[in-house]
């Protein structure tokens, strides 16, 4: 891989492979209650206790949108510069499983919540725009529980129904580092706003991945194949790097690439179809008649907008501008909100060259050490800033008694 | 005698009948469980009775939409029209036929066998809410409530001579209906009379914010409103609906019905409602799509009928096999298909322009009119068995009224004569969106003129 254009280049004797990467992101929304229904969202509650009969798809029963995730939806969009669409609708995506209860999910394709929009990463070669194409909500499904019992699955339905927000980005992505730092920025940005707290392990941050390849100065994009549910970052990277070098191999020996779905296995580390094209899934989408279309005021997106907190490009910025950080030290200090915050009421009392040091360097090693993120620190802030006060006492006085 | 013993001795005479009619119009009763909700309290609707049709859910009583897939289902909770009526007093003394989730027009599609009609016991008494219609016309209840996709309401009271109301959409909240297609879907009184379907209405009607299709609209008392002064209102005529090969009778019928209402003072206009001939291909595409999508849920998963398989699969396969009639097979086919990636545009998306077109049409007559009348259906009722096995004749039954359901505007039938044979025919009058008190007004003034009797003594039932 070349580091300093950031490009994923597979060579094979007389020609060199580009990989283009688009990514679908689904974030779970943060919200108390599901999108459209009542029933708390809290994660790790025992099986099938957050469960209304929307949910279960009771006969009768019918969806109401929940205002919160509309708001958490728009939020995101603003937080990825991203337009908000005035009018949109929710379709209902037609498919049999077990843990789908009402036979359909309730999503949107045609016409999603948010447009395109922009994140901008800051790679070691520059910085880099990654398109977005869209964002749209839709229900979360159940989950089947295969490992149970030899004979039958169980079926949780907690989470049928909690509000996902998905994240479709442009085919923009060139290297396996772009795919972390675009996840990583997301996350970033959508704890920053509180619309999804972004944790992977607990499943509220899923991706779908879009691999295709090219030879390197064509411009026409290679049939892509999409991988799905890769659920940490890690196999993410073996994923791509697996199915990017598959389809090279195919061009290769000069066959052809079926768009499919394939699943990312991660025993044999290797991705493999899915679903033959006799099986293909067609969801028969058709707007939901049980909702209306969903009409947002400019006035009601100019509220969120106002209640947007300090992004962390925008907080970089200021830091480099007002604090005179390097752009490193500023992306480590934003990456995320409570590392800013810490360091914001840090560098109240304190030297900031000084307090950007400790924090970095001793702090977060310690942090590491002990596997703890900021939140968890065991030593807080002001007390930090006091030793830093002691330390620079302490250095002054020695200077001054020239020890 | 005390009100509540004058009741009870109603009930005892009404469980007495129920259980002695041979229509097969009630699927199973609930006496027990009213007799210990009598109460002396004076609402609008105490100590009356209702039977309700096999789709609305009632707390803690069977659901089964007539289908063997939920034969053994009991809802958990009340649908929001069931609630109004058991607060205004009402009860709800059991649960009538129907067409297996609400597909057909002549009752011959439940489960529970087919129900026949008070006035010959070969004839079919409509559909879907054939056994509402049935249970009405041979006095085994004063009211019931049906449901209306497609004329389910309006069909029936036609064929038995009885008054039904199709309100507009968005009018009664559809929460705890079954839903067969949800954009089209509305419940609706059936009565003797205007004023008891009147009455009725102003109770069920309600803006709901558990059904995100509710509309917030002033509701009136549309029964202490109601009035037989309809001068100056202007009834349009629409020359489409004079269908080829239309029964001489049901043109008759119509020509009389305008007399009627010149008679009560109103104004006849004729008009054009030009997509008209559109409407049952649009509507047997948009019903059948939201139907196949609906009924996905009735997969043997969660609740009701499950017949076991080899894996998943064979198991959902099973299941909708063994628990799904064969008109409800036929409509999920015909919705898949539609929906169909490939068939979507042609189908679908061109169903729901003509849709837009037949909205049209009636916003543009209703500059010039109050209402519109015309036939409820293109015949009076027919035999059992007749049109079993052509399903598109069946469905043509339905070729007047379904057009106010793809525009969701409100729709009544009422009794105006007998055909040769002796059978009810009626007339159907269609309002403009949310202006059911003048429908209601216009249907009243014109049940005075026309003074329908429903000669039950003659009929079978005795």
């Amino acid at each position: 891989m070349s580091k300093t254009t950031g490009e994923y280049l597979i060579t094979r004797e007389k020609n060199i492979y580009e990989v283009v990467i688009g990514l679908e992101i689904h974030a779970q929304v943060l919200s108390n209650s599901k999108l459209f229904s009542s029933s708390p969202t809290k994660f790790g509650a025992e099986p099938n206790t957050q469960v209304s009969l929307v949910d279960a798809a009771f006969p009768g029963m019918l969806p109401v949108i929940n205002e919160y995730c509309i708001k958490q939806a728009v939020k995101t969009g603003i937080g990825l510069k991203a337009k908000i669409n005035n009018k949109s609708v929710f379709d209902r995506k037609n498919y049999f499983y077990a843990d789908l209860p009402q036979g359909y999910q309730i999503s949107q394709y045609k016409h999603p919540i948010v447009g395109e929009g922009t994140v901008i990463l800051d790679m070691s070669y520059g910085q880099r725009e990654i398109g977005i194409e869209r964002l749209h909500l839709e229900q979360d499904a159940g989950k089947s529980i295969h490992d149970l019992d030899p004979q039958s699955t169980f079926v949780d339905l907690n989470r049928s129904g909690v509000a996902l927000m998905e994240i479709v980005s442009k085919p923009d992505l060139r290297s396996l580092d772009e795919v972390n730092a675009y996840i990583k920025k997301l996350r970033s940005i959508m704890r920053y706003l509180e619309t999804c707290d972004g944790n992977m392990q607990e499943g509220s941050l899923r991706a779908d991945v879009n691999v295709s390849v090219r030879k390197k100065h064509t411009e026409k994009l290679g049939t892509r194949c999409e991988i799905k549910n890769v659920n940490s970052i890690k196999f993410m990277q073996m994923a791509i790097d697996y199915e990017a070098n598959r389809q090279v191999d195919l061009i290769e020996d000069g066959k052809k690439i079926d768009q499919e779905t394939r699943l990312f296995d991660t025993k044999k580390n290797e991705t493999r179809s899915m679903r033959s094209k006799e099986d293909a899934h067609d969801y028969r989408y058709f707007p939901d008649p049980d909702l209306l279309p969903l009409e947002i005021k400019n006035d009601f997106i100019e509220k969120i907008k106002s209640e947007i907190p300090e992004l962390p490009d925008e907080k970089k910025k200021r830091f480099i501008d007002k604090f005179n950080l390097s752009p490193y030290e500023a992306n480590i200090l934003v990456s995320d909100k409570e590392t800013s915050e810490y360091f914001e009421k840090v560098i109240k009392n304190s030297d900031v060259k000084l307090s950007t040091n400790w924090i970095t360097g001793e702090l977060f090693a310690l942090l590491n050490e002990n596997d703890l993120g900021i939140a968890q620190s065991p030593i807080s802030a002001e007390n930090l800033s006091k030793l830093i006060r002691g330390v620079i006492v302490l250095k002054t006085t020695l200077m001054s008694r020239n020890i | 005698m005390s009100p509540s013993n004058a009741l009870k001795q109603k009930l005892v005479s009404q469980q007495d009948r129920i259980a002695n009619s041979k229509t097969n119009a009630i699927i199973r009763t609930r006496f027990d469980k009213v007799s210990s909700e009598i109460s002396d309290s004076s609402n609008t609707l105490s100590g009356k009775t209702i039977l309700v049709k096999d789709n609305i859910a009632i707390k803690g009583e069977l659901l089964t939409c007539a289908s063997n897939l939920l034969e053994s289902y009991k809802s958990p909770y009340s649908a929001t029209v069931i609630d109004r009526l058991e607060s205004q007093g009402a009860l709800i003394t059991g649960q009538t036929n129907m067409d297996e989730f609400a597909m057909g027009s002549s009752n011959e599609t439940s489960f529970f066998g087919n129900v026949q009609s008070p006035i010959d016991k070969n004839l079919v008494p409509g559909g879907s809410s054939g056994g509402s219609a049935s249970a009405l016309a041979s006095n085994l209840t004063p009211v019931t409530i049906g449901t209306d996709t497609g004329g389910s309401i309006r069909q029936p009271a036609s064929f038995t001579g009885t008054v039904g109301l199709k309100p507009t959409y968005g009018s009664c909240s559809r929460y705890g209906i079954v839903a067969f297609a949800s954009s089209l879907d509305q419940a609706g009184p059936m009565a003797k009379n205007v004023k008891d379907c009147a009455l009725l209405h102003e109770v069920m009607s309600s803006y709901d914010l558990k059904d995100s299709t509710s509309i917030d609209f002033k509701r009136n008392n549309y029964s202490e409103l109601l009035t037989n002064n309809i001068k100056g209102k202007k009834i349009g005529i629409p020359k489409e609906y004079r269908a080829d090969g239309m029964p001489k009778e049901i043109e008759d019928l119509w020509i009389k019905g305008i007399e009627y209402i010149k008679e009560c003072g109103a104004e006849v206009i004729d008009i054009s409602l030009p997509h008209t001939s559109y409407a049952l291909p649009a509507y047997y595409i948009v019903a059948p799509a939201e139907a196949s999508s609906n009924l996905a849920r009735y997969d043997g998963v969660k609740y009701g009928f499950r017949s076991e398989g080899e894996n998943l699969i064979d198991m959902y396969e099973r299941t909708r096999s063994e628990g799904f009639g064969n008109e409800v097979k036929r409509r999920i086919m015909i919705g898949t298909y539609v929906l169909s990636s490939g068939y979507y545009d042609a189908y679908y998306l061109k169903a729901q322009k003509v849709r837009k077109l037949i909205k049209n049409d009636f916003d543009e007559a209703y500059k010039k009119v109050d209402a519109i009348l015309t036939p409820s259906t293109p015949s009076s009722a027919f035999k059992i068995g007749e049109k079993t096995n052509d399903p598109v004749s069946m469905y043509l039954n339905d070729i007047f009224t379904v057009p106010v359901n793809l525009a969701g505007l409100p729709g009544i039938s009422i009794p105006a004569g007998l055909d040769n044979k002796g059978y009810p025919l009626g007339l159907q009058i269609i309002g403009k969106a949310f202006d059911e008190q003048n429908l209601l007004n216009i249907a009243y003034a014109m049940e005075e003129k026309i003074n329908f009797k429903n000669n039950i003594k003659e009929w079978w039932i005795k």
